[in-house]
């Protein structure tokens, strides 16, 4: 399928007349690519060599569209496909095979085989398990351009983006987690008697894992590279509507040399494929990354069949608070890079951006202005900042939030409706004096839509930040020590970001309190969600220290 | 032997032919590979000594003279902590470096070696003489997995939060010790650099290492790689020089930080003075040994008897941890004594680039000598002479395998280290005596037992002071697994996680809160 030509770049609207005061302190924002991201993905002073402005690459075939068991393309058992569309034309792609309840039984036989006592995959040096999966890390690096166009045509995400955060992502997490596969140690325990006890940390065995659509690619990494690393098998399946790079990522795996049945990438709608694996009797643990409503279903689903062990990262509704004493531009940056990332689809977004008092006209003025010069566009092209939604229902949903937020009083200070007739494209949007109680600032938009609060207190804001079910990250933005940290402790989220939003690392530990979610992603927290332990004990006959 | 090594010492070497990287066949040697590099590393150059001198260094299966090497004095050790310095230097583009990048760097450091196995098994075998089938195969790849390893730690060596009493904030960041001299022996060139390298290097110091006079080659190449693969320049420097002098200016530094050294308890000793009358610089040794390895009676003969001949055998019996004291029970003593008899005279001793080799020369004179002054020692005081004793060739420095019978713990073969195709079989009753006789020793460095009864194992493991006990194999090395001594066998461990410790300043950092929450 061919790449869509040069077309309608354009600003989404003209710099207004707002007053920005004095020039703030021109942030630290890198510029390697021109990006308005939040942090420099790539910033290691004699690390990976930078590249520069790499291109997507042109009149890009789509290879892969099969579903992925036992290292073999399938077809689907029941001949169905499924259409997979570009969001920024609304072209079709191409179909993939799509997965159901018999195609995941397949693969879970599989997985199961792969996983079996004396198997390769179980008998295989731990050492080597990470060799796969940095050998796993060099084939995406090669394959960087590929995948990141893939990304760009499938999800709508700006390309740059793409290369720049989600591969590097990618390739980061492959890597951290190719060095825990030998470092994943158990323990000998000095337990009261003549007894020897030692801990081994075993795979729990088969894993479910189910990823959105938004980092898709990433997503795949982030669910992989831990359940392979603690030497379990996967069944994965991507979003319906963007699978496309899973598919690539599953050959990658095979030319790896990850044995037959170890990863199986089954692409599919949820309440087929996916509820199949949440209700499977033989799936040993199933991790879900979506929303909360669905976050739900699969916890219902663990209990009703097999009480398979349980992860979600879910929603967010994400504040942000911002202190008089802060880098105010700086701070707007941030604020502003911390919602509209990713067309807003981000279940970090910083939604709730909770202003002081003394600050709020500025930083609402100088918001909307940063909004207003965001370039909408084809997301291949560079200098594009916002690609469309990713679908019709997502988009319609966004636009039904927007006008709740002026129905209910908030005001209007840019965007607000769709941009550029007949497609998936929403103009970014800002509302101030949003109350706490509005839609807006209670339910998540997954948009392109900023809402900003205003607050007066240190005790208030923090009860009015956590006055909400989800949990999952939030920002403070102060240059007082004693704010940070106190309003860091308080804060009931997974993730904090003291003067910086969005700042993720593969090392630093991911997921929710309360609706957020369940266990951690990312870090050496990862790990344990993914093995069992085991408690071995000997009798000895005479115990010493 | 190689079979041995391969198969029971690493038996996953061959086991992963299910992925697509399983090891190619040995590929016929070249046993006069090309010598690049014979000056010192300093700040990613090289240089001359500044003293301008050089020394020899010997191919030990023939006495002759490989090339020269520049030799590195006090004066060199100064220009290269500087660099060390500089390149510690807070703001400094290594102290900057992102952890994981420092990963990368070793990860890509190991892929160098990778590429480059053939050429340096060639050099290691010229220089060291040990059987290319064993560089090529053990020595080469061993390397390749510990940087990988150490490669993995550098973005997960992670400080702690802690919950401290009042309204404080506490937490602590596991800092780089600074400069780090490391001494390292001949024995195994390659493997004892990496096994100093990579935890140095992951957990972010800078290193001056002098590497041993007999074998400096390899290790100036994988200097030449350290170089190609983008590490800044002072990061790491090497030095070829002697003991006495580049390894003294180091050990007595007052801007090297820490010192790590691996050799004799002897050396050791100077090493820990030399600290403490300059800088009190952290000191890390790993020393001699005078390993017991037990054979009880219900052990797998066949297995046993092939595991103690390689526990001793291994590198021309040139190990710290050789397994030189074999405790065999009186019931399966003659047995196990004629086999291992029988074993040790089908060593095949000989070329070393032959692959038919089990055996090289040892490294050099002076060893080649002071292993036939123990061999006669053995017989004066009375110990069985049951085969070897004598000299192998008659040129280089080859030694016949040697087996001594009914040894006496207060022989001079049972108690001091010999490090030489030289075998000591002694006799015990019960399980008790055997544990006391093998803790008479100074030594603590490793021990094994054999035995099919889970409880002897236990109680002999548990019984046993040594900083390694393997049971039912010998010579298990993971760079996983911590390495080091008990008693004059050292201090600190290298490898594993623990490694990590001795190569970190733990910074407490407690700030102020006005209000603590847990």
């Amino acid at each position: 399928m061919p790449v869509i030509g040069v077309e309608n770049v354009q600003s989404a609207g003209a710099p207004s007349a707002c007053t920005v005061g004095k020039q703030g302190n021109m942030s630290s924002e890198p510029g390697n690519c021109q990006n308005h991201q939040d942090h420099d993905p790539d910033h290691g002073d004699a690390g990976p060599a930078k590249q520069t402005m790499p291109m997507p690459v042109p009149n890009l075939e789509v290879q892969y569209t099969k579903i992925f068991i036992d290292n073999e393309w399938h077809e689907s058992c029941s001949g169905r496909k499924m259409p997979v569309h570009n969001p920024a034309t609304g072209d079709l792609l191409c179909e993939v095979e799509e997965a159901d309840t018999e195609d995941v039984d397949k693969a879970v036989q599989s997985a199961r085989a792969a996983f079996q006592l004396g198997s390769p995959w179980r008998c295989m040096d731990a050492s080597d398990r990470g060799l796969l999966l940095n050998r796993l890390a060099d084939l995406v690096e090669r394959d960087r351009l590929r995948l990141a166009t893939l990304e760009a045509l499938d999800s709508g995400k700006i390309f740059l983006m793409a290369y720049f955060v989600d591969l590097m992502a990618t390739v980061k997490t492959l890597r951290y987690y190719g060095g825990w596969a030998d470092k994943i140690q158990g323990k000998t325990i000095p337990v009261d008697g003549e007894y020897f006890t030692y801990t081994r940390h075993e795979p729990i065995g088969v894993c479910g894992q189910i990823i959105p659509w938004n980092f898709p690619v990433m997503m795949f990494a982030w669910k992989i590279a831990p359940a392979l690393c603690c030497g379990n098998t996967v069944i994965i399946k991507p979003a319906e509507q963007t699978p496309l790079t899973a598919l690539h990522m599953a050959c990658l795996i095979k030319e790896a040399g990850f044995p037959p049945g170890v990863v199986n990438v089954l692409p599919g709608y949820g309440p087929t494929a996916g509820s199949a694996i949440a209700h499977h009797m033989d799936i040993d643990k199933i991790a879900f990354t979506g929303s909360t409503a669905v976050g739900k279903l699969i916890q219902k689903a663990a209990g009703d069949s097999n009480l398979k062990r349980v992860t979600l990262e879910l929603g967010g509704k994400n504040p942000n608070i911002v202190f008089a004493d802060c880098d105010l531009e700086y701070a707007v940056e941030q604020a502003h890079s911390g919602l509209f990332f990713n067309q807003g689809q981000c279940c970090l977004a910083g939604s709730r951006v909770f202003v002081e008092d003394s600050i709020y006209e500025e930083f609402v003025c100088r918001s909307a202005e940063k909004a207003r010069n965001k370039v909408l566009g084809n997301p291949l092209v560079p200098g594009v900042d916002q690609g469309p939604q990713i679908d019709q229902k997502q988009f319609d949903k966004i636009l039904e939030l927007i006008e709740s937020g002026k129905k209910e009083g908030a005001t209007l200070e840019c965007g607000g409706g769709p941009w550029n007739r007949n497609s998936l494209f929403i103009q970014p949007t800002v509302f101030s004096n949003v109350t706490d109680d509005m839609r807006i600032a209670r339910e998540e938009i997954f948009g392109p839509v900023q809402q900003i609060m205003r607050f007066r207190s240190v005790n208030e804001v923090i009860q009015r930040a956590n006055a909400t079910h989800y949990g999952l990250a939030a920002g403070v933005f102060t240059n007082d020590i004693d704010k940070a940290l106190t309003v860091s402790s308080a804060l009931q989220a997974g993730m904090v970001w003291v003067n910086c939003y969005n700042a993720m690392s593969t090392q630093c530990p991911f997921g929710g309190f309360k609706m957020s979610g369940n266990g951690r992603e990312l870090g050496e927290y990862a790990l344990q969600e993914y093995t069992e332990v085991k408690a071995v004990t000997i009798k000895i006959s005479q115990k010493n220290s | 032997m190689l079979r041995v090594v391969l198969s029971r010492t690493f038996p996953r070497i061959s086991g992963i032919s299910n992925c697509q990287y399983s090891a190619a066949a040995i590929p016929v040697p070249s046993a006069q590979p090309e010598v690049h590099y014979n000056k010192l590393f300093i700040n990613n150059e090289w240089q001359d000594a500044v003293s301008k001198r050089s020394f020899p260094t010997i191919n030990p299966a023939t006495g002759e003279v490989i090339c020269q090497v520049a030799e590195a004095d006090k004066a060199d050790v100064d220009k290269a902590v500087k660099a060390a310095r500089e390149a510690f230097r807070f703001g400094s583009p290594w102290r900057r470096m992102d952890a994981s990048d420092r990963g990368l760097l070793l990860s890509r450091l190991a892929d160098a070696i990778e590429r480059d196995t053939a050429y340096l098994a060639e050099l290691e075998t010229l220089d060291n003489g040990k059987p290319y089938a064993v560089s090529y195969s053990v020595d080469v790849p061993m390397v390749v997995k510990c940087l990988r390893y150490c490669a993995g730690w550098a973005d997960k060596w992670e400080g702690k939060t802690i919950p401290i009493d009042g309204d404080f904030f506490c937490y602590t960041r596991h800092e780089p010790i600074g400069v780090c001299g490391q001494i390292i022996p001949w024995n195994f060139p390659l493997l004892m650099q990496a096994w100093k390298l990579g935890p140095a290097l992951a957990t972010g110091n800078t290193v001056v290492m002098k590497v041993a006079e007999q074998t400096p080659l390899t290790a100036l190449y994988v200097a030449s790689l350290i170089k190609e693969v983008g590490f800044p320049p002072g990061v790491v420097n090497i030095l070829p020089g002697m003991g006495p002098s580049a390894g003294s200016a180091i050990a007595s530094h007052m801007d090297v930080d820490k010192v790590a050294f691996t050799g004799s308890t002897e050396v050791g000793h100077l090493i820990q003075q030399a600290s403490g009358s300059s800088n009190l610089k952290k000191v890390t040794l790993e020393l001699g040994g005078k390993s017991p390895n037990i054979i009880m009676s219900d052990a797998n003969m066949a297995e046993a008897v092939e595991q103690s001949h390689f526990a001793l055998f291994f590198n021309q019996g040139q190990c710290c941890c050789a397994g030189s004291r074999t405790y065999v029970q009186d019931t399966i003593y003659d047995e196990f004594m004629e086999r291992s008899v029988e074993r040790a005279k089908s060593r095949v001793v000989g070329d070393p680039f032959n692959m038919k080799t089990e055996q090289g020369p040892q490294v050099d004179e002076e060893q080649f000598k002071k292993i036939l002054g123990y061999i006669s020692s053995g017989k004066r005081e009375g110990a069985k002479l049951m085969c070897g004793g004598g000299v192998a060739a008659d040129r280089g420095y080859f030694i016949q395998p040697t087996i001594f019978g009914d040894v006496q713990d207060g022989m001079t073969i049972a108690r001091e280290e010999i490090f030489g195709p030289v075998m000591q079989i002694l006799k015990f009753k019960t399980l008790e005596e055997v544990v006391e006789r093998a803790n008479d020793t100074k030594y603590g460095l490793a021990a094994a037992v054999f035995t099919k009864d889970i409880d002897k194992a236990h109680y002999i493991s548990s019984g046993i002071r040594a900083g390694t006990v393997w049971i039912n194999c010998y010579n298990v090395f993971g760079a996983q697994a911590p390495f080091g001594g008990y008693k004059y066998s050292g201090n600190g461990r290298e490898l594993g996680e623990y490694g990590l410790d001795n190569y970190t300043e733990v910074k407490t950092v407690t700030i102020k809160v006005p209000q603590k929450n847990s």
